[in-house]
């Protein structure tokens, strides 16, 4: 029983050694590693990532820049596009750098509550729309044709279609009118929600390696593109108005040029990192190579940053004006 | 239908009177028969379908009452008052746990213990509560994730995972002793459970980071409501298992109920319990990914961007990560816990063990304050090459297997389309409402009685309410496929692994795997393999619910005492016959719990099947996640899922516990 006793004050005497000495270690570590640069002028920057690649490629080149060239401290958040705009309300998210469309939210955030402003066009031209997997469209050309589908319905029956033709579609954040569209041009097709992109982008590969047939709705710029050429079917052209009324569509969609959005508070803050969130703009081509390097080949995003903005120091350097 | 699911062995019968079970019968072939006649009589009459971009006003009503709350909570103190309090409590665990582990401040470049610190503590901790071999095996493991390059997303999916458990625990063990002692308290919480555990995790991570904002709290909360139910439920089980009589032997000692909770249920119980702690922590494991939607900080953000480009491999690293550090966890509790069941009492060895102790803590001290002074022992220094390599291993591993197998595995997707789940599903959303409805309302009027009657009428009902219900038919059909394939592999492998203890040591990392791999990591290969189709929705939720089924199951057969099976051997039983005659009879209470578990961890999945095809009650909720105006539909879409998920869950508990007080009533 003694020993015992003993045996357990020698635990604690090296329990309480061992905190002290730790809690001391704890205050002289501030010398230890060594203090990060000085991010005094910049500050901290909150920028949302929403979850497809174009848009990782535009965050990591504006990331890229306001930490090489303004010395800005970057915090990503891995959010949906919904919550990005709810982080303008709570003051969590400084900016969203890619944004297609969603009047809803825009109308939510930047008239009603006032809490978030529109920064102006990136450059990217969104295009959304009906495509069809490329052996398809070599070997019956008139399918890009809406008005030829009918013919072609038959082929694209699945398990999962019943006596209709599948039309597929993907991400339910992505605006889609697709069940209007073919209602009201009577196509013998159904809608299955495949419900995610990587659903989406998964059976357009599989039916493209497998000589499948194989409809759904996609856009550009895409960086899946660039692995399969998919070919953009033609529906009854877009004219404004077309799609006002949801149950009526019987329209291709409208082009989206895509835009920035930034918290209203973070563009009074004077801070440099707003002003060159505002400036930044590109093409098309500059974001699908910088999504390239991202997804086929697989680099972190500040490499593929870096090979970008070495290749274009000219427009970098406009945007920092 | 549901009774497929629970049907007692047909072994199990020639025990059972025969008039009761003609009886039995009569009724549901009856009901089968009348549901058969009308349903296919009236088909394609008052189904109520809906489109997909079609609001009712219950919709439109809960898309109010949710901008309500978006616009009103800065306003109401009472309520900023609590949320913050419970919000800034919960981030500040989070963070001083990140702070201590992963995160790196703002004057510092590495956690306040390093890697070698950390490695060093775990060897301790798990040493002391287990063994040496297992306290190696689990400094192994986290070496491993600093080898995949993934230290830094390891450490805090540990700190928030902790976080969670360790609040889980305070909550639900507690709660767990009383409901195993008190029913009446039992059947308050019993709804309240039920919905934390069904509700499909989408449809509240908006609501919840409206009040907690976007960040740790959010992400605890989040993993909080579906880690709690497991280790209250099983807590209150273990509880109930504790014969009676040897309560009442210790109260008529002159224990006090207090007392003989303490000496006698708990100890008891606890093999049970730590299965309850093992099944909380594999649930707060299975929500990183989830959480990472909402910003939660590890390994969940890396499978989420590697799923932007379909970066199969690099998913299937951090998946792994995940899955080590499950397993790791999982060991060390479970072997905590045989060890505190033999645990040696000499006192000799007692001491000796203590200075042993003693001098492993000064060594995981001097790990630590190696791990902040040095840089080598600071950050991991590993390049990540041996974890980028897996993922190109596994990239080509899973083109090939896609490449060569897709025609078969296509084909066994229309064969099973075809043949299984399109009948169902014709036969389910073609049907009227009420027919359908009425047929639950007679199922559970005949396992169940009046009450059973009542709760499946107010269960129809209120899925007819939200506007859903040829959605849900759907939905049901591919449930239904899925339960029917988790529970039967629950039984056979569950049996197996309950038998052999060899069985189960090179099983069980395949379950804990199954449990914890984030279904986004597997999600495109079976994309791949079997297309955009409901049926890629029910091997995903086979994966994930059938391990739980297993697992609760061999723990029964495990449980079956040594004196039932002794005598069963002398009487010269056969393996067959003391598996179908004394085995699975003895284990009816943890069978039920397992196609209980089995059914409810198939809901859970739901929605991950509306990414991939499934359509039905899944997709509406991932859409009203991402669509401002679906929100409300999104929202009754979850509540139809709590519906059926509460439906399908009583009706089965009626069918187990008909058959286990048969039993009893049978074998005395």
């Amino acid at each position: 029983m003694f020993k015992n006793h003993r045996a357990r004050r020698v635990t604690t005497f090296v329990l309480l050694a061992g905190a002290v000495t730790f809690a001391s270690s704890a205050a002289g570590n501030a010398q230890v590693g060594f203090s990060k640069a000085s991010t005094a002028k910049c500050g901290t920057v909150t920028l949302a990532d929403n979850a497809w690649v174009g848009y990782e490629a535009n965050l990591a080149v504006v990331q890229y820049v306001l930490k090489h060239n303004l010395g800005c401290k970057v915090v990503v958040k891995n959010i949906s596009e919904e919550i990005s705009w709810q982080g303008f309300a709570s003051g969590q998210v400084d900016a969203i750098l890619e944004n297609w469309g969603h009047q809803d939210l825009a109308k939510k955030y930047i008239t009603t509550q006032k809490v978030a402003v529109d920064l102006g066009l990136t450059g990217n031209k969104g295009i959304i729309g009906w495509y069809v997997v490329p052996w398809m469209a070599k070997k019956y050309p008139d399918i890009l044709n809406y008005k030829n589908l009918n013919k072609y319905a038959s082929m694209f029956k699945t398990s999962e279609s019943g006596s209709m033709g599948a039309f597929l579609d993907g991400d339910p954040s992505y605006v889609t009118n697709d069940e209007a569209i073919i209602k009201n041009l009577k196509l013998n097709f159904k809608v299955i929600y495949t419900g995610s992109e990587a659903a989406l982008i998964t059976s357009f590969r599989n039916a493209e390696a497998q000589k499948k047939p194989m409809i759904g709705y996609f856009y550009e710029p895409q960086w899946f593109l660039a692995q399969v050429p998919l070919k953009h079917v033609t529906l009854p052209a877009y004219t404004v108005g077309c799609d006002a009324v949801a149950a009526k569509v019987a329209c291709d969609y409208p082009p989206y040029p895509l835009n920035k959005v930034a918290s209203a508070k973070f563009m009074k803050s004077g801070s440099p990192a707003a002003k060159m969130i505002k400036n930044f703009n590109w093409t098309n081509a500059d974001q699908n190579s910088v999504a390239k390097s991202l997804a086929v080949d697989k680099l972190t995003d500040d490499a593929a940053a870096k090979i970008w903005v070495t290749a274009h120091a000219a427009q970098v350097k406009a945007w920092l004006a | 239908m549901s009774t497929q699911l629970l049907t007692p062995p047909k072994s199990g019968q020639p025990n059972l009177p025969a008039k009761k079970v003609s009886k039995l019968n009569i009724y549901l072939g009856s009901l089968t028969v009348g549901f058969l006649i009308f349903a296919l009589g009236l088909r394609g009459r008052a189904t109520m379908p809906l489109d997909r971009s079609s609001l009712t006003p219950f919709h439109v009503w809960l898309d109010n009452v949710s901008a309500w709350i978006d616009t009103n909570r800065n306003s109401n103190p009472v309520f900023t008052t609590f949320v913050n309090v419970i919000r800034n409590f919960m981030d500040g665990f989070v963070t001083f746990l990140q702070n201590m582990i992963s995160q790196t401040g703002d004057t510092r470049t590495i956690p306040q213990i390093g890697w070698l610190g950390i490695v060093a503590i775990i060897g301790f901790v798990v040493y002391a509560i287990s063994n040496l071999k297992i306290a190696i095996f689990a400094m192994v493991g986290f070496i491993t994730l600093g080898l995949f390059g993934l230290w830094q997303e390891s450490m805090d999916t540990l700190a928030l995972t902790l976080a969670a458990v360790i609040l889980s625990l305070i909550i639900g063990i507690p709660l767990g002793i009383l409901a195993g002692l008190y029913p009446r308290f039992e059947k308050m919480i019993t709804p309240a459970l039920d919905f934390a555990q069904v509700m499909p995790t989408f449809v509240y991570l908006t609501p919840v980071t409206l009040f907690f904002l976007i960040g740790p709290a959010s992400a605890t909360i989040v993993t909080l409501i579906y880690a709690v139910p497991p280790a209250l439920r099983i807590t209150s089980v273990a509880i109930k298992q504790v014969p009676w009589s040897s309560v009442e032997a210790a109260v008529s000692m002159g224990s006090t109920r207090w007392q003989a909770l303490r000496k006698v249920q708990l100890p008891q119980a606890k093999r049970t319990i730590v299965v309850g702690v093992n099944q909380t922590i594999m649930a707060a494991l299975s929500m990183v990914t989830i959480a990472a939607l909402i910003d939660a900080p590890g390994l969940g953000q890396v499978v989420i961007r590697a799923l932007e480009s379909l970066d199969v491999g690099r998913a299937f690293q951090a998946g792994l990560a995940i899955v080590i550090l499950a397993v790791v966890l999982d060991r060390s509790t479970t072997a905590a816990a045989s060890k505190v069941d033999s645990g040696n009492t000499k006192a000799e060895f007692k001491r000796n063990h203590r200075i042993v102790l003693a001098g492993l803590a000064i060594l995981a001290f001097v790990a630590c304050l190696v791990s902040r002074s040095i840089n080598w022992a600071g950050a991991f220094p590993a390049s990540g090459s041996i974890g980028s390599n897996i993922a190109k291993y596994v990239d080509t591993y899973v083109n090939w297997f896609q490449m060569h197998f897709v025609t078969v595995t296509n084909d066994i997707t229309d064969v099973v389309s075809y043949g299984l789940i399109n009948p169902m599903q014709t036969l389910l959303t073609q049907s009227p409402w009420f027919i359908t409805g009425l047929a639950f309302v007679g199922l559970g009027a005949i396992f169940g009685g009046k009450k059973l009657a009542a709760i499946s009428a107010f269960c129809v009902l209120a899925i007819v309410g939200t506007g859903l219900w040829s959605d849900t038919m759907a939905t049901l059909a591919s449930t239904l496929v899925a339960s029917v394939i988790t529970v039967a592999l629950g039984i056979i492998i569950g049996v197996w692994i309950g038998r052999s203890r060899r069985a189960e040591r090179w099983i069980r990392p395949a379950l804990d795997a199954g449990q914890v791999l984030p279904a986004f990591v597997y999600l495109v290969p079976f994309l791949g393999l079997f297309g955009a189709t409901r049926f890629t929705a029910i091997m995903a939720a086979v994966v994930y619910a059938a391990p739980a089924s297993i697992k609760l199951m061999a723990d029964g057969i495990r449980g079956v005492p040594d004196s039932i099976i002794e005598a069963a051997t002398a009487a010269g039983s056969s393996s067959w016959q003391m598996i179908t005659k004394v085995q699975i009879p003895s284990a009816r209470r943890a069978l039920a719990l397992a196609t209980n578990q089995g059914i409810i961890y198939v809901l859970a999945m739901i929605v991950v099947g509306g990414l991939v095809g499934a359509g039905g009650l899944g997709y509406l909720v991932v859409a009203g996640f991402a669509q401002e105006n679906l929100k409300g539909k999104g929202l009754a879409a979850g509540l139809a899922i709590v519906l059926l998920g509460i439906m399908l869950d009583r009706i089965t508990q009626a069918i187990a516990h008909r058959n286990s007080k048969e039993y009893a009533a049978t074998s005395h």
